[in-house]
């Protein structure tokens, strides 16, 4: 689905934030990155969103070289990503007035992009139950909660039906009952979809209840693609289990060794 | 118009007012102060003949203007709020030239542009252009980097950004813009309008007043320039109601 090969990458006039870093995931699987702040999370996100470019090396998914932001993944950010102008539904619909915007030009838009308006509302309608929000839909983001808010990203992600989803640490800002509730509810809604997810975070026991497999990253430069395999099992009673707890151990070890 | 002047108050506080010019207007017993009866009788006699003509040139100005002004500016305010370099050249210019009182540079214009509406609609246009681009070069540069991102991974390029971001951004800050300087662009089109022209609020009240000393028509001018003003705030005000309603609900992003 996705590969990383031999990237290099750096922000001017600063040491590099990966050096020669390969990795690579298969469709449908759910990478969670864990690292502490500074070690290029967010970075490598945006390397793979197509919105920052490597030195050296290239960024390939689906078998295509990736140059520009590609129509077909879907990036969730921490907070402050939904237009404060638009209501709710607005907000979820945006990707799909983006694309009539541009047309199928397999550039901006899926060239295989057929969507008529009555379908459009029909998708954005559904997304807006999916998600538990449609109550909200025609409020704007300065007047819902933190956890609608994040709710109408993940919409506003989904309604363009991604294979690739990239998240980063969007939880991170919600309360603890609402952050599992919605990590449980976006995993089975990626699972339905079969869509490849790689979320990033600095949180331990979300890495280690979101990923089946955990990329640990150091301090940079990233050179080594140290990977951990979780057992992982998406539900909430994953979260009690002893395999849960040691997993969180591991990990927990992994990043104190560095 | 916010929440607490509603429709009521405002009828009352006009109310108050002309009973207040009455009283005056009774008591100092002047040709140079008629009572608002009789200056309302010749604005109503006169609106459908010479005052209305010289009511509608001079809305036409102050309208050509506000658009001319918008055309100008904000793509110029959008173009300074993203770039960081170019802000940095042309801040200490818009830094100079925005506390300049427009209103003397009437006769320069006059004497470069000539006669006719092409340099009264200049004038005004300066006054407007200055304050729509620094709150829109302001909203610009207020737009979270976050959000670029995201609309940007939704398939956003430049012109969609433009379209569904920056564009919409900018609505409240012309607005804002647009009704802070609506006074004093209908002042200095009063001043304006002195000048080498026969048709305008401006002359009407002046040529009235001073040539032909018939103060009841002078009156009616001036009140036909006020309700201009207050005809324009109250446009602009409504717009802003309508299309920024989540500027007021919104504390948090």
């Amino acid at each position: 689905m996705f590969d990383l090969r031999d990237v290099t990458f750096a922000y001017p006039g600063q040491p590099p934030v990966f050096e020669r870093f390969s990795w690579r995931g298969k469709r449908g699987e759910v990478w969670a990155v864990l690292g502490p702040s500074g070690c290029g999370k967010s970075t490598l996100l945006m390397l793979l969103a197509g919105l920052l470019h490597p030195q050296a090396g290239a960024v390939v998914i689906d078998g295509e070289r990736i140059v520009r932001p590609r129509p077909r993944t879907g990036l969730i950010l921490q907070e402050y990503g939904l237009l404060p102008w638009a209501t709710v539904q607005d907000n979820v619909r945006l990707g799909l007035r983006i694309r009539r915007f541009y047309g199928p030009d397999g550039r901006h838009v899926p060239r295989d992009e057929r969507l008529d308006p009555t379908e459009a509302q029909a998708r954005v309608d559904h997304w807006l139950a999916r998600l538990g929000i449609a109550d909200v839909a025609a409020k704007y983001p300065g007047q819902i909660s933190g956890g609608q808010r994040q709710r109408a990203a993940i919409a506003r992600t989904l309604v363009l039906d991604p294979d690739l989803v990239l998240m980063d640490e969007p939880f991170s800002a919600l309360d603890a009952p609402t952050r599992e509730s919605l990590q449980a509810l976006t995993l089975s809604l990626c699972e339905e979809a079969s869509v490849t997810v790689v979320l990033v975070t600095h949180n331990i026991e979300e890495a280690a209840f979101v990923g089946q497999k955990v990329l640990l990253l150091e301090r940079p430069p990233n050179q080594k693609t140290n990977v951990l395999e979780n057992i992982h099992i998406a539900h909430a009673e994953y979260r009690l289990s002893a395999a849960y707890q040691s997993v969180c151990s591991m990990l927990r070890i992994q990043i104190g060794e560095r | 118009m916010t929440k607490s002047t509603n429709t009521l108050h405002i009828i009352y506080a006009t109310l108050v007012l002309l009973i207040l010019w009455q009283s005056i207007a009774f008591i100092v017993q002047k040709p140079i102060l008629p009572t608002p009866v009789r200056v309302l009788a010749t604005f109503i006699r006169d609106l459908p003949r010479d005052l209305g003509r010289h009511t509608l040139v001079s809305l036409y100005r102050v309208a050509a203007s506000i658009a001319l002004a918008i055309a100008l500016a904000t793509p110029a305010g959008l173009v300074l709020g993203q770039s960081v370099r170019l802000n940095r050249i042309f801040a200490p210019f818009v830094y100079l030239l925005f506390p300049i009182p427009k209103v003397v540079l009437v006769p320069i214009v006059l004497l470069f542009l000539g006669v006719g509406d092409f340099p009264k609609i200049i004038i005004i246009t300066m006054i407007l252009l200055f304050q729509i681009l620094v709150l829109v070069r302001d909203a610009a540069a207020a737009i979270r980097p976050e959000l670029l991102l995201s609309v940007r991974s939704l398939g956003a390029g430049r012109r969609a950004l433009f379209r569904f971001v920056y564009l919409p951004a900018s609505v409240p800050a012309i607005l804002t813009a647009v009704r802070q300087s609506i006074g004093t662009a209908v002042a200095v089109l009063y001043i304006a309008e002195l000048f080498a022209t026969r048709y305008g609020l401006g002359y009407y009240i002046y040529y009235q007043g001073s040539t032909l000393f018939d103060y009841p028509k002078m009156y009616a001018g001036i009140v036909a320039m006020s309700l201009l003003g207050l005809g324009l705030y109250f446009g602009v005000d409504v717009l802003e109601q309508r299309l920024c309603g989540w500027a007021r609900v919104d504390g948090r992003q």
